[in-house]
């Protein structure tokens, strides 16, 4: 041990700026063994208002951006988070006391996940959308549209996996995110944050909230400003009173999935935050 | 000074480094060719550009060969990720080498730098990325469940958009998992062998893609090829009509993009401004060079003046010359022979009685060129109106009524694509309706997209590339795969079989298509005779 | 597109040529039928030919000659609550010496200033006040309540009035942008003429006028060229794309589309009216952009003070850094011009 490590503060992503939780508090984070890792911030109920705020504004330049951008951008996530890979396989090495190689898996699996869900980006309306032959002289079409605003509680039992697997297949129509962290493990959400800081992700697309889910979700589930609530990794929560507040303003809600495989790559992740809308139009020579 | 004049301002040619010979590229790795090597250059100037090898039969053997090896040993076992994957690196290093592949481009076929800077080479990335995204996607390309490959692509494209056909005929065969043969045109083999570099940077397994240069009989060996599962064409309709005759009663499959004699129907409530801007673009884009171009303007009789009118006084802005000019908007006719033919139809339509003019614009010395050329008083029965001239030469005709227009628009034996232009809404999804053509731009002309499927009606060719459609060409359905049994469980009529089937996936146990006992010698033998029969068109004909 | 009248016929006020082109009276309801009929815009075709006029490069000779001439075409502007005599005669001193280090930098072609200013800012001037064309610096005033153009006519016209009559050669009025989006297109047409009418001076001639769109809040390009023809029937010697107050201030389509207008016009009529893009102009390469687009569109002889002006402040600032490079071979800083 010749040198000191300069440990790094783990602190919120909001509105693509890191800011510390405008309450204050932090939590401890400590690894498999028990051994202190971080002060991640403990995000209040500001906090996830501010994070609604900065999703809401991010709405129209995200969905607005062409397919084929998206589709770039999310590919350019792949990109970067291959590059830092060993700083992630160290991480949660360290945070869930896993093999190397599992650690690895993780990653891996997470960067593909990324690329995967990239390549829907301007593919999924020709797959999801279509044109329908009416009884009439009319010209109608289905696409599908992004929600809007997308609240997630990513899945609790993983640092990385769980988290893009969630977040990844919201972005893809054109959504923005909510996501609250896994609470155990928090700080590979934030690197990821860093992440999609310096990915050309516009800011306020994606927002990563750490702390008590139990805590946030509740002012999430009933904000009237989210269109859709994600509880894939609210299984441990009072989860039906979250759906019974979502129900309130008819946000559309994912239910909670157990297992290491919640939130498994699937069309429906991201058909589940998208409005199909249908266009007619009349047709005449004269 | 005149500010219009604008002072020279062109594109360095240093980011190139090309070589003075360049070799075929099979398995991985450039080899000599066994053909007579010929000479490509620029027809701006008509200087050498570099010496290209020249791929005999034996050669085409050999490219088939290591593209079924490689299919058999690896692309075919591969993941539909990591197929993937290799795409995406393919669009990330046409990207990084975008401005360096555009100078070729524009080098070697003699269209605006700025053409190839901001269309073709961005399209070019855009195809592999989009069809990257497909590679592990395959169970929603329209086919059902766990659809398989074809085996070897034989692929033959024209000269007027060299990288661009590659990537259309590359992005989506390898994202489907077969393995190819392309062959690029004899004019334009400069940015598909620069393209076989970026291979190599990439690290794409040997014998995946192979690249071989040569003229109409390399083309014409390849497709007759007995180990090819798959052609795709870009070209002629003559040399697409051969290859058609070429394949009958073998399994390959086909794609046929072929001519166009597009109509281009402007009605008199269209967005005045915007339509000339889109006639323009849509015949003199590319010189004209392009199979889609607007080449017979349809316009509504009560504004045909203003609209001639409008036209020229913009011709008169066309600044033709050095294609690397980043200012240049007409660049240089492809080859000699082009030229020639251009002039010859040229003539034949004032020999027809329509009237000529062309812009005023200085011709360089050396090199092929040819003016913006409009010509009027033309009719439905002239030759200018009827054969592709494959030049930027517009021909105007009138039309009364909606019904007159589409009947117009439509008496042509090609059917690739139409233009039209109107304010109002319903009319454009109606004469949309009854166009007999594959693509119909409204408000809009020559607009291409990886995601959206391109292909003709008619004698412009069959099947799509672009979007779902163009995936689906490189695949089959999986319960219809397998030797030989497969054109008997669709239930299709016979023509519709031999089209949309047929290809088999190779058997893992054997290595190269000499060995495969696919067909029967006979029926193999046959249209490989033929081949050479028909091979003369191919020879610059190749163009689309 | 309207039916041509005959460049040679005489007209003598700008109602008897809106009448004579018009067929009838300058009524919201035949305004409406002539403006409407007007063949529409598909504002995406539009953008992209503005976005391909704008990948046109220019170098070396043709970027000094640009340079130069964006300086000669400016309307150096000050339009601030805070404006005060020190500020316009601070203003025109940058006008009268652009680049203190380069005496070959040529001036630009007027100031621009609220009315009030207009006595301060001749003042300063001195014997340089005069015609652009003829090397002079003109002014030009704000006028009609600027920017909002909320207030009576009569207001309007007493605002016009006297910064005519304390020397100002040159008004920027603003069109009422509530009225014209109420469909109320005469009420629009009569003000202008009106205005127009105030821009007389006791000897018979008469301060050019440019009438303002204020095209960020008429939002629809159909509307921008609505617009524009109106004020060119009304009287307008110049179309203007803004105040500079609302976002988006001038753009290189709206640009374009308003070009398109004044080369149909003068197809039509034989009469050449100029156009002012102002307001978000900031950079020389941006400001080339529109020299080619007049150049390609209306022609080349547009490019002339009294047919072409760019309302722009820090503008005039990156010509000159520009210059310094070409001219010294290297780049310059923010240091090495002066601010006014």
């Amino acid at each position: 041990m010749s040198r000191l490590a300069v440990p790094k503060t783990y602190k919120l992503y909001i509105g693509g700026a890191f800011p510390r939780s405008e309450s204050g508090r932090t939590y401890e984070v400590v690894s498999a063994s028990g051994a202190f890792l971080a002060n991640a911030a403990k995000a209040s109920r500001k906090d996830a208002r501010d994070a609604v705020v900065a999703a809401r504004a991010a709405v129209s330049g995200w969905g607005g951006a062409t397919a084929y951008n998206r589709g770039q951008v999310l590919y350019r996530i792949a990109e970067l988070l291959e590059g830092r890979r060993a700083q992630f396989i160290a991480e949660i090495e360290e945070a869930e006391g896993v093999t190397r190689a599992v650690a690895s898996a993780q990653v891996d699996e997470s960067i593909d996940r990324w690329v995967w869900y990239a390549g829907w980006a301007d593919k999924f309306a020709q797959v999801a959308g279509n044109a329908n032959p009416v009884a009439g002289p009319y010209f109608n079409i289905s696409v599908p549209e992004p929600t809007g605003v997308v609240a997630i509680v990513v899945p609790q039992d993983s640092s990385l996996l769980g988290f893009v697997s969630a977040v990844a297949p919201a972005l893809v129509a054109g959504n923005s995110v909510v996501a609250v962290a896994s609470e155990r493990f928090p700080l590979s959400a934030i690197s990821l944050a860093e992440v999609l800081a310096t990915s050309d992700v516009p800011k306020g697309v994606v927002n990563v909230l750490t702390g008590s889910p139990a805590e946030i979700a509740p002012w999430l589930a009933s904000h009237a400003d989210v269109n859709a609530l994600d509880l894939v990794g609210a299984g441990d929560l009072d989860w039906i009173s979250l759906e019974i507040e979502a129900a309130d303003t008819l946000k559309r809600v994912l239910r909670p999935e157990q297992g290491p495989d919640a939130a498994a790559p699937a069309l429906g992740r991201i058909s589940a935050f998208t409005e199909t809308k249908t266009v007619w139009h009349t047709k005449s020579l004269r | 000074m005149s500010f219009l004049e604008y002072a020279p301002a062109p594109e360095s040619r240093a980011i190139l480094s090309l070589r003075d010979r360049y070799g075929l590229f099979i398995d991985g790795e450039f080899v000599d060719g066994r053909g007579t090597p010929f000479q490509t250059i620029s027809p701006a100037t008509e200087e050498h550009i570099a010496t290209i090898a020249n791929a005999n039969e034996a050669d085409v053997a050999d490219a088939v060969a290591a593209a079924r090896r490689a299919y058999d040993r690896t692309w075919s076992r591969m993941s539909g990720r990591d197929r993937g994957k290799y795409l995406f690196r393919i669009a990330r290093l046409v990207q990084e080498r975008s401005r360096e592949l555009a100078v070729a481009e524009s080098l070697d076929n003699g269209k605006p730098i700025k053409e190839s800077r901001d269309v073709d080479v961005p399209l070019v990335a855009a195809w592999f990325f989009y069809y990257a995204g497909w590679a592990d996607k395959l169970d929603h390309a329209g086919l059902g469940g766990d659809p398989r490959s074809l085996g070897v692509a034989a692929q033959v494209i024209p000269w007027n958009f060299p990288l661009l056909m590659l990537a259309w005929k590359i992005a989506p065969a390898l994202a489907a998992g077969n393995t190819v043969v392309l062959k690029p045109a004899e004019t334009t083999p400069l940015t598909a062998l620069i393209f076989a570099e970026i291979l190599q940077q990439a690290e794409l397994p040997p014998g995946v893609v192979n690249i071989i240069t040569g003229a109409g009989d390399t083309g014409a060996a390849l497709v007759a090829h007995d180990g090819v599962d798959k052609v795709a064409f870009t070209g002629s309709t003559a040399v697409g009509r051969a290859i058609a005759k070429q394949i009958a009663g073998t399994d390959k499959r086909v794609t046929l993009e072929l001519g166009g004699k597009a109509a281009n129907i402007v009605f008199d409530d269209a967005p005045m401004d915007q339509a000339i801007e889109g006639i323009v673009n849509g015949i003199f884009f590319n010189q004209g060079h392009v199979c889609c171009a607007g080449s017979r303007l349809l316009v509504q009789e009560n504004i045909h003046d203003e609209v001639v009118e409008r036209l020229k006084l913009r011709l008169a802005t066309l600044r033709l010359g050095d294609p690397l000019d980043k200012n240049t908007d007409i660049g240089a006719i492809n080859s000699k022979e082009q030229l020639e033919r251009i002039h010859e139809l040229s003539e034949i339509g004032v020999a027809e009685g329509a009237d000529r003019w062309s812009a005023p614009c200085e011709i360089p010395e050396n090199g092929f060129w040819y003016a913006p050329t409009i010509f009027t008083n033309v009719q439905t029965s002239s030759r200018i109106a009827r054969d592709e001239i494959f030049g930027p030469v517009l021909s105007v005709l009138t039309f009364r009524t909606p019904a007159e227009a589409i009947a117009k628009a439509n008496n042509t034996p090609y059917g690739l694509s139409a233009g039209i232009w109107t304010d109002k809404g319903s009319r454009i999804l109606a004469v949309a309706d009854q166009l007999r053509a594959g693509v119909v731009w409204a408000n809009t002309f020559n607009r291409f997209d990886p995601a959206s499927p391109f292909g003709g009606y008619k004698e412009s060719g069959y099947g799509r590339e672009g979007g779902r459609h163009g995936l689906a060409a490189y695949l089959a359905p999986a319960a219809t795969v397998g030797r030989g049994g497969a054109q008997f469980s669709t239930g299709r009529g016979g023509a519709q079989r031999r089209l949309e089937t047929g290809a088999a996936a190779a058997p893992a146990d054997l290595d190269t298509a000499s060995e495969r006992p696919t067909r029967s010698t006979e029926t193999a033998a046959k249209p490989a005779r033929r081949t050479r029969r028909t091979a003369k068109p191919a020879k610059k004909g190749a163009a689309k | 597109m309207p039916a041509p009248i005959s460049a040679g016929t005489s007209l003598v006020t700008a109602r008897e040529r809106a009448l004579a082109v018009l067929g009838g009276e300058s009524d919201d309801a035949t305004l409406r039928r002539y403006l409407h009929g007007i063949a529409g815009v598909d504002a995406v075709g539009l953008e992209q030919r503005a976005a391909a006029l704008g990948t046109r490069s220019i170098k070396t000779t043709s970027k000094k000659w640009a340079l130069d001439r964006i300086i000669s075409l400016i309307d150096l502007t000050t339009l601030e609550g805070a404006d005060t005599p020190g500020k316009v005669r601070s203003l025109v001193a940058k006008a009268l010496n652009a680049d203190p280090a380069d005496a070959t930098t040529p001036r630009v072609a007027a100031v621009c200033v609220y009315g009030d200013m207009v006595p301060s800012a001749v003042d300063a001037l001195g014997a340089a006040h005069g015609d652009p064309d003829d090397g002079g610096i003109a002014v030009a005033a704000v006028a009609t309540a600027f920017p909002s153009g909320r207030a009576s006519l009569d207001i309007k016209l007493a605002d016009t009035a006297e910064a005519v009559a304390a020397g100002a050669d040159e008004i920027d009025m603003v069109i009422d942008r509530g009225a014209f989006l109420a469909g109320r297109y005469g009420l629009v047409f009569d003000q202008i003429a009106a205005v127009k009418e105030a821009c007389r001076r006791p000897d018979g001639t008469s301060a050019s006028l440019k009438v303002i769109l204020e095209t960020g809040e008429l939002m629809t390009y159909d509307n921008v060229r609505r617009a524009s023809w109106l004020s060119i029937l009304a009287g307008g010697d110049f179309i203007k794309t803004s105040t500079g107050k609302v976002q988006p201030a001038a753009t290189l389509p709206v640009t374009l589309l308003m070009l398109e207008v004044v080369r149909d016009w003068h197809l039509m009529t034989g009469q050449r009216i100029g156009v002012k893009p102002a307001g978000g102009i900031r950079a020389s390469k941006d400001a080339i952009k529109y020299l080619v687009t007049v150049a390609e569109t209306a022609g080349e002889e547009w490019l002339q003070p009294h047919l072409f002006r760019f309302g722009a402040s820090s503008l005039l600032n990156d010509v000159l850094l520009q210059r310094q490079k070409i001219t010294s071979g290297h780049y310059s800083g923010a240091d090495y011009v002066t601010i006014d």
